[in-house]
């Protein structure tokens, strides 16, 4: 075999167990890390999981956002402005954009009360900003 | 008529570029010393009409021209002076603008240079570069015009500017990161030239090079003042958060990182010559995704953006019409390169080898990450999902350490082959920097991090290896090599200060009332008072925190005309570690939700990257740069004739 030929194979199989290598743990990360996303009418109708990381969105209902008398607890309702609404509730500081009436996203898990208890929560940056899986939603207002 | 001046001055540069391609490709194709003469003139021609076209843009911002629609939308009479100044390019229309004044930029400098080149080659790269901007300007005329008058109604005050981008670091992270991503655009014609005349030698990587480390300095000073004003801005303390518009910074960045290493092998050792043109093609494709993947809106990003998805299909025909010809040639004429390579065992070029499979590996993964949301959505009929960090750091932090582990060992190995002997002692240089990093790590701190202190200690293996070198070298060091210590020694002090942030990071949430008192992490953080403050274009509160004899003031503010609240986090920033205090809402009773942070070394990580882009500018200044256009100058005026580059390929 030429060193040609030689390094040719090496350069060859390095691609090869490169690919399969991105290939395997990509789908191996995948299964463990997609969160899907759901609306609220979704969730109402008991769509979403229970106990799984999902993520979820819709505006804000007005007068809606509760703080806790002494933790910094905080929770809202979120709404299609087509009659589903869903509360979530957080434990944590707010977004400095969240407010009433805003789109939001919001990451975590749907307890078996129907309260999704969120961990991480998205407002929009922009008021030409939508999250795109609340497209829907505005376009309906 | 000052805007109506300017437009027209941008569609007299879309006549350069016209013209610019035609005469470009012409030449190529003939070597007329007219055509390149043309080339020139254009090339200039465009940069000049641009720039004052943007510079009248920035007038209309400076005097509140407010009928300009552009203008309008994003600045209001009372946003300070230098906010107005940098909202030219602070919102989609303006930044395109910008966009194809840097590309003129970057052209007018390869233009500059030109003669030093072959006719036909010089000819190519023009050519490729006046397409790209005909593309970026046919756009910007049709679909993203600033200069569009709103008559006859004039508004007496604007909307704003939109409040996160009114910061420092904001006014120079979008010009750099444009600088970066369409430097890009000189390695891609490079390589288009390449394919076109068939010849990629020493010479053609050597031409290559400066432009490539230039564009990929800029980049990484980009990427990193995005990291750095997501972290005080956003107020979460976080400085990465694999966000789509973060992650199409830093596909084109891994590309460009790879092409820099490929092309010091394609310099040095004839070898990887086909790989660097589809290197060159994927980092300026990778740029152009980019663009297109924020400012279509396919993608849920945390980044304010303007969606319009008429705007995103016309950036992706942009992307098709400049990709799919380049790899079509890339795929017809990749055969004729030849590499020459011989190599065996432990080498540089294996070394490199392993470089690239890391780095597009990973690079790989953060696209399929980027865009899975899109292709699930397409596959499953409209479900939606996205993908979660950990996912990323699963796959990414792995492929970085073994990336470390092998820049330690870069500065001993040699061409070919390396004796055994120079990797054994670097291998108890490694012992010690760890067992030194751990022995830190206890005297300073109550926690043990172990996966951190073993990722700081590999990093430092990094720099004890590379300084040590130096020290071998004493003088003898080109400033090639020296940029590429730099570099090298950024990237590891970069890895030290996200591995002992990522482990040390110390953080609460509270909920506080002035008089307040938090214990965290050995210090006390005392809430002395709040009061309110007032800006030009915003109100606010200002809290006041005691941390031992430290001060930190951290602000929220509600700007006025958009009715959008920010969180200016109040930070007290050492070498050794930030003091990190953000703000949240108020809350009914009188007390705040506030976040605390203690973040050990959390500024190494930009520091890193200033580090990096230092050497790649120090490479870009390599005197064997300057030789070798002498070199060719002197040929050419001896032979009278535009010589073949291959002729000086083993000069």
């Amino acid at each position: 075999m030429t060193p040609v030929r030689r390094n040719r194979i090496v350069v060859i199989s390095f691609v090869f167990v490169g690919a399969v290598l991105t290939l395997t743990t990509t789908i191996f990360a995948l299964q463990d890390n997609m969160q899907f996303f759901y609306l609220p009418d979704q969730i109402v109708n008991g769509e979403a999981p229970e106990d799984k990381r999902i993520r979820a969105g819709g505006m804000v209902v007005a007068g809606s956002i509760r703080h806790d008398e002494d933790q910094l607890l905080v929770s809202f309702e979120l709404t299609d402005m087509k009659g589903s609404s869903f509360p979530v509730s957080y434990a944590g500081i707010l977004p400095g954009l969240f407010a009433e009436g805003q789109g939001t996203v919001v990451t975590g898990t749907l307890d078996s009360k129907g309260v999704f208890q969120a961990d991480v929560v998205l407002a929009k940056h922009d008021e030409q900003y939508m999250p795109p899986e609340l497209d829907g939603l505005h376009a309906s207002q | 008529m000052i805007p109506e001046f300017a437009h027209f001055l941008t569609c007299v540069a879309f006549v350069c570029t016209v013209v610019l391609t035609l005469a470009g490709f012409y030449t190529g194709k003939t070597q007329q010393v007219s055509g390149i003469n043309i080339c020139r003139s254009v090339a200039s021609l465009q940069f000049v009409v641009l720039l004052m076209s943007f510079g009248l843009l920035m007038y209309s911002f400076l005097t509140d021209d407010f009928s300009v629609l552009y203008v309008s939308q994003n600045s209001t009479v009372e946003l300070p002076w230098y906010y107005k100044f940098s909202a030219t390019w602070g919102a989609h229309e303006g930044s395109f603008l910008f966009w194809t004044v840097v590309t003129a930029g970057w052209t007018f400098l390869v233009a500059l240079k030109t003669k030093s080149l072959s006719m036909d080659m010089g000819g190519y790269v023009l050519g490729v570069m006046g397409a790209v901007n005909t593309g970026f300007l046919a756009y910007l005329l049709t679909a993203s015009n600033p200069f569009l008058r709103l008559v006859p109604s004039v508004p007496d005050s604007g909307a704003d500017l939109n409040v996160i981008l009114q910061d420092i670091g904001l006014i120079i992270h979008p010009p750099m990161l444009s600088i970066g991503y369409v430097g890009f655009s000189v390695a891609f014609a490079f390589a288009i030239a390449a394919l076109l005349t068939g010849r990629i030698d020493a010479t053609w990587a050597r031409w290559s090079r400066p432009w490539t480390h230039a564009a990929w300095a800029f980049l990484t000073v980009g990427i990193a003042l995005g990291s750095w004003w997501a972290y005080y801005e956003l107020g979460w303390g976080g400085w990465w958060f694999w966000d789509p518009a973060e992650n199409a910074s830093f596909m084109p960045w891994l590309a460009g990182t790879a092409l820099i290493h490929s092309l010091s092998v394609t310099e040095k050792r004839g070898a990887f010559k086909s790989w660097t043109v589809l290197l060159a093609i994927l980092a300026f494709g990778l740029s152009l995704t980019g663009g297109f993947l924020i400012r279509s809106g396919v993608l849920t990003s945390v980044h304010a953006f303007a969606i319009d998805p008429e705007r995103g299909l016309f950036l992706l025909a942009i992307l098709v019409t400049l990709m799919v010809p380049a790899l079509v040639l890339f795929a017809v004429r990749a055969s004729t390169l030849k590499s020459r390579i011989q190599y065996a065992g432990v080498s540089r070029e294996l070394l490199l080898l392993l470089n690239n499979a890391l780095l597009v590996f990973a690079l790989v993964n953060v696209l399929i990450f980027t865009i899975y949301p899109l292709i699930h959505e397409w596959i499953s009929g409209g479900e939606l999902t996205s993908i979660g960090p950990p996912y990323f750091n699963a796959v990414f932090v792995p492929v970085m350490l073994f990336l470390t582990a092998c820049l330690a060992i870069t500065p001993i190995v040699r061409w070919k082959r390396t004796p055994l002997k120079l990797l054994k002692n670097a291998l108890i240089l490694l012992g010690l920097s760890v067992a030194f990093v751990i022995l830190v790590g206890l005297v300073l701190s109550d926690q043990f991090v172990i996966g951190a202190l073993l990722v700081a200690g590999l990093a430092l293996w990094v720099i004890v290896v590379h300084i040590k070198e130096v020290i071998r070298r004493r003088t003898s060091m080109s400033l090639g090599i020296t940029g590429m210590f730099t570099a090298h020694i950024g990237f590891a002090v970069a890895v030290i200060g996200i591995a002992i942030t990522t482990g040390y990071t110390s953080s609460t949430e509270e909920r506080m009332r002035v008089g307040d008192t938090v214990e965290l992490n050995d210090r006390t953080y005392e809430f002395l008072n709040i009061e309110d403050i007032r800006g030009p274009n915003y109100i606010g509160q200002m809290g006041t925190f005691k941390v031992g004899d430290i001060y930190v003031y951290p602000e929220r503010r509600e700007y006025l005309t958009r009715q959008t609240i920010t969180t200016e986090a109040g930070i007290d920033g050492r070498i050794t570690r930030d003091l990190f205090i953000a703000l949240g809402e108020p809350l009914p009773d009188g007390s705040w939700g506030v976040r605390i942070q203690e973040k050990p070394l959390v500024r190494w990580i930009w520091l890193g990257a200033f580090i990096m882009a230092l050497g790649g500018i120090l490479a870009v200044m390599d005197a064997r740069y300057r030789k070798l256009q002498r070199r060719y100058l002197q040929a050419k005026f001896h032979s009278d004739d535009a010589l073949p580059s291959s002729a000086l390929a083993t000069s």
